[in-house]
């Protein structure tokens, strides 16, 4: 009755897990990234989006170029060739040649780093975000962010979504009336179709997530192996234990 | 041959009488109930954290420059080191639910009283080292949530009146969290406190042997010397340490017994600890948080700023009241009433099973207010969680005050003459 009762509790709290993280996580509701690790080929098209879009600004100082191919399935001469581009040795961290001291001063803040930014915020943050830019000429760039608001950022996948427009909402806030962007519609231009799109953010957000944590599936795969061998192992200590005790009582 | 070995050994040091004395001839109650695996198992994740602990500090760099990177390191490039990692800070969240889980049981079958009383004291010096070797752990990382948080925690003691600022200054080693303070955390992590906590445990178990472990039922198996019949008497052999002064009954030598039994409990453990460690080591942000992933930044407050799971209960009374002072010393209050237990408890009956109705509620009260007060302090604070904080305040010191007040003269069910099943 009591083990039954503990079981019960420790999933109910469990469960009720994730629902008190969101109480604390950003107002704006985020959209599921269905991104999915184990897809190579999209981990390997996140990457090149990585080194050609994002890199420019933002490192990955943590994680290693050889690495990453490795994990990924690039083969190494092919990634020395088509994903590194500044030259560097194929050990080598995944960082760019900005100085912090510059950076502030083009973008207001320094891009921050983004080997973990995926465990930081979120891979459906992520994954929102990319799909979240419009356009707001009062902004330095151009463009505004939904869940980002006030972003210092440029959105550098415009060529491939094209600029999208803002849907607002009139909403009621603190007894106010105010106009809210609760969405975007792209305005065309862009090399991509909206699913195409779509299919390049969640790339580029699997693949920031894989970096964030390149253990996962190591992890996991690890992780299955030693809880079947506890399996066993505790019908064996729970044998053993009855065999023992059957002389107390 | 073997034989040989061993009576050399005991000629010189006596290590065959310490282990029948304290395990292979210890008396142990029969009838250990689940409760009763969280002792070994608190002793298990200790000796995980100091392992696990070891091999860390082999690739930890101990300085504000290098800590962050470090770790990053260790969770990229040491063979393993992620798997090293992720059962040490999963290791810290698990000491606190077992022993959590500990002191539950004490409270319930009233382990805690009479002849116990230095028991319960040496085991809330564990929890306090505890409380301190996991908050200084937790700088360690150098993670936003790392220097915040200690930020947070160490400019409490700067409530202090006269002495506050000095202090929170000897503390720090500088006037804000930094490397200073890194440097200083990570020596007391590794060496001061586990040092501390290991012998601490160890006179926890001394202890434990010299008064002999209570049981579910709260009835003492040592009884007066002559009082038990022989056909009463179990049929095992306990070390005359015990049999000298006292006649044993309902009781089992704790090994092959109990050591038995608790293999099944750590492995049971383990499978749930592993769960956790190799699926999800953030636990949702409970066990790593978000924030604690980027490096610490003395310029960028995080938009929350929350103590690990295991420090929001009482960092949710701390909160509850308006005045920093009153709410320091409030949240002091909160662990020192949990140490006076012993002499706030004014019963004679153990067990929960054997005491009054009202009794059963007041700790089901008491369990309600833990969970909600680590709830509200893990969480944003808004105006229906200050009240709910501030109401739960008051009802964990009212377990306190109405458990002194009933425990007088309460009325209690017969106890039992033997150990049932």
């Amino acid at each position: 009755m009591m083990k039954k009762l503990i079981i019960g509790l420790f999933a109910l709290s469990v469960n009720l897990l994730p629902n008190m993280v969101m109480a604390a996580g950003p107002s704006v509701p985020l959209m599921e990234a269905n991104n999915d690790l184990t897809d190579q080929p999209s981990l390997q098209r996140g990457a090149k989006l990585f080194m050609n879009y994002c890199l420019g600004c933002h490192q990955m100082q943590y994680q290693r170029y050889e690495r990453t191919f490795r994990d990924i399935g690039i083969p190494t001469e092919v990634g020395l060739e088509q994903l590194i581009f500044d030259g560097s040795k194929v050990g080598s961290h995944i960082t760019n040649a900005i100085t912090k001291d510059d950076a502030a001063k083009w973008f207001g803040a320094a891009p921050p780093d983004l080997t973990l930014i995926a465990r930081v915020k979120s891979p459906d943050y992520i994954y929102t975000y990319l799909k979240s830019f419009y356009k707001d000429e009062s902004r330095p760039f151009g463009v505004n962010n939904i869940v980002f608001p006030s972003v210092g950022m440029p959105h550098v996948l415009q060529e491939l979504q094209g600029l999208p427009t803002p849907i607002t909402e009139e909403v009621e806030e603190h007894g106010h009336t105010v106009t809210k962007v609760i969405a975007t519609e792209t305005d065309g231009t862009g090399e991509l179709s909206v699913d195409e799109y779509d299919q390049a953010a969640r790339d580029l957000t699997n693949f920031l997530e894989y970096v964030g944590e390149p253990s996962r599936l190591e992890s996991e795969a690890l992780g299955i192996k030693v809880i079947g061998f506890l399996i066993i192992l505790f019908i064996l200590a729970f044998m053993l234990k009855k065999e023992y005790w059957r002389d107390v009582h | 041959m073997f034989g040989k070995i061993i009576g050399w050994i005991d000629d010189r040091i006596p290590m065959t009488r310490v282990w029948n004395m304290h395990i292979a001839q210890y008396p142990a109650p029969k009838n250990f109930n689940f409760w009763y695996f969280f002792g070994s198992l608190a002793m298990l994740v200790l000796v995980n954290q100091i392992l696990t602990g070891i091999w860390l500090t082999m690739n930890f760099v101990p300085s504000a420059e290098g800590a962050f990177a470090s770790v990053e390191y260790i969770m990229r490039d040491v063979e393993y080191g992620w798997l090293l990692r992720y059962l040490h800070s999963t290791g810290a969240s698990a000491f606190f639910i077992v022993v959590y889980m500990h002191m539950f049981r004490g409270m319930i079958y009233g382990s805690y009283q009479k002849p116990r009383e230095l028991l319960w004291l040496f085991g809330m010096f564990i929890f306090l080292a505890l409380m301190a070797e996991a908050f200084m752990g937790y700088l360690l990382p150098w993670g936003q949530m790392s220097f915040w948080g200690a930020q947070v925690i160490i400019s409490l003691f700067g409530a202090i009146p006269v002495i506050g600022d000095d202090l929170t200054l000897w503390i720090r080693g500088d006037y804000v969290i930094s490397g200073a303070t890194l440097n200083r955390f990570f020596a007391l992590h590794v060496i001061a406190l586990p040092l501390v906590i290991v012998i601490l445990v160890f006179l926890h178990i001394v202890a434990l042997h010299e008064v002999g472990s209570n049981n579910p039922e709260g009835i003492e198996i040592k009884r007066k010397k002559g009082s038990v019949a022989e056909e009463d008497k179990p049929k095992f052999k306990f070390h005359e340490y015990y049999t000298d002064k006292k006649d044993i009954v309902d009781a089992i030598p704790f090994h092959p017994y109990y050591t038995v039994k608790d293999i099944v409990g750590v492995v049971g453990f383990l499978i749930l600890f592993c769960w956790v460690v190799f699926f999800m080591p953030a636990m949702n942000g409970f066990f790593l948080e978000g924030p604690n992933f980027e490096a610490a930044n003395p310029l960028k407050t995080p938009e929350h700023i929350f103590p690990v799971w295991y420090f929001t209960p009482f960092y949710a009374i701390l909160r509850a009241i308006p005045d920093k002072l009153i709410g320091v010393a409030a949240m002091g209050a909160s662990i020192v009433v949990l140490a006076l237990l012993p002499w706030v408890d004014r019963g004679r009956v153990k067990s929960v099973r054997y005491r009054c109705g009202f009794h059963k509620w007041n700790i089901a009260g008491f369990v309600v207010t833990f969970v909600l007060l680590g709830w509200v302090g893990a969480t944003p604070q808004t105006d229906l969680k200050t009240i709910i904080s501030q109401i739960c305040t008051v009802t964990y010191f009212m377990f306190f005050v109405l458990l002194f007040v009933y425990s007088k003269n309460e009325k209690t069910k017969p106890l039992p003459e033997r150990l049932t099943k």
